[in-house]
């Protein structure tokens, strides 16, 4: 009897490190396939907002709501982050210590290149995010690594985003295992409820885009990265994409992650790759 | 450093429309910085637009107005090519002031 279980416990423990080693983070019972996904994901924006243009969705709140987009293009004459585009633009070409500049990190010399990013890299095996790839740059050429949240990464991106503004996005799913558990991690990210509230990020940005949460219009998850960073009315200052995951947590009382977490890069991933095809409109103003 | 004020004036026959932008951080002196040390007030004080020296707006603010500040506003009695003076102080002394031709 004895030796039975035994036995029965062993093939059995053994079947479960077998399946552990085939998949290094958890695995959706389905294939994953970004194609059909981001198809559904797009068709199902816009046959909810038939009257939206396509290319309007990366205008988040402002798609939406007439009132409020006109008040916007009023003031997209003066835009709100018109002063952190300047200081972006200054901080870009002013070179390091070293004597080199932000242009020697990037192809293209950095300009009109925001449409690619996050991209997945293979040498190290995870997403690398726009912000992040500034700060490698820093640190490679010898200067302190910026906040991930404001200000000057703030600047920078807006400029660089400035510079693609039309472009559209065109991230890249290689052919590597790797990638599609990245892209899938930042998918059930996504959809996964947590918090106090209970919400996921469709909760709002799937199912209720054009709805009021208390005074604010609810963005469309679709094209939300398009347009960062923004600069916030309710900030009373520009914004990065980390700062609105993290505030996103806050907000429905789930517990952040750190800026530039892996499950950070993965979600930004899935939200880009989705938005392929819609031009960039970064930097932003949100009320 | 770039001036601190954008404006654009735009002249369509008799009325001119003005729109201007005020980098200024514009503190209440009520609000606390992280280390629970009060922020002192620092607020624009007076804002003025001249134009053909004549004050054409004048605005005497307080801590109520918000950070960076936008301002529109339409006057009679200027034309084309005209040029108008932009000025602010605030209560620490700082000023700034810029120029902008009327289009």
């Amino acid at each position: 009897m004895k030796t039975r279980s035994v036995l029965l416990l062993g093939s059995l423990s053994a079947a479960l490190v077998a399946f552990a080693l085939t998949s290094p983070r958890v695995v959706a019972a389905d294939k994953v396939d970004p194609v059909t996904d981001a198809k559904a994901f797009q068709n199902f924006f816009f046959q909810k907002f038939p009257d939206v243009k396509h290319e309007d969705f990366v205008n988040g709140p402002y798609s939406m709501n007439e009132d409020l987009k006109r008040q916007w293009q009023e003031k997209e004459e003066f835009p709100p982050y018109e002063f952190a585009l300047e200081a972006g633009k200054e901080m870009f070409s002013t070179p390091f210590k070293n004597g080199k500049t932000y242009a020697d990190c990037f192809p293209n010399g950095g300009i009109g290149i925001r449409q690619n990013y996050p991209y997945f890299d293979e040498k190290e095996g995870k997403v690398v995010t726009l912000e992040l790839a500034l700060n490698r740059c820093r640190e490679a050429n010898g200067e302190a690594p910026y906040s991930y949240v404001k200000d000057e990464m703030a600047s920078l991106t807006a400029y660089m985003a400035y510079t693609s503004r039309g472009k559209l996005m065109d991230i890249k799913i290689p052919d590597d295992p790797r990638a599609l558990a990245a892209y899938e991690n930042g998918k059930r990210y996504f959809y996964t409820r947590r918090g106090q509230m209970n919400f996921s990020c469709a909760s709002c940005h799937v199912q209720s885009p054009g709805e009021r949460i208390r005074a604010e219009i609810l963005a469309p998850a679709l094209g939300i990265v398009n347009a960062m960073p923004i600069y916030r009315s309710e900030w009373s200052g520009m914004g990065t994409t980390s700062r609105r995951f993290v505030t996103c947590n806050s907000q429905t009382r789930a517990v952040p992650l750190e800026p530039q977490a892996d499950e950070y890069r993965d979600v930004e991933y899935f939200l880009s790759y989705v938005a392929n095809g819609l031009p960039i409109s970064g930097p932003g103003a949100r009320p | 450093m770039a001036s601190s004020i954008r404006v654009r004036a735009t002249s369509n026959g008799d009325i001119t429309e003005v729109q201007a932008l005020i980098q200024h951080p514009m503190d209440t002196g009520l609000v606390k910085n992280p280390n629970g040390e009060l922020i002192p007030a620092h607020y624009i004080k007076e804002l003025k637009f001249e134009c053909n020296g004549k004050d054409v707006f004048v605005a005497n603010w307080g801590t109520a107005v918000s950070k960076d500040p936008y301002v529109k506003f339409s006057f009679k009695g200027a034309k084309k090519g005209d040029e108008l003076k932009i000025s602010w102080t605030d209560n620490k002394g700082g000023s700034d002031t810029t120029t902008a031709k009327i289009a």
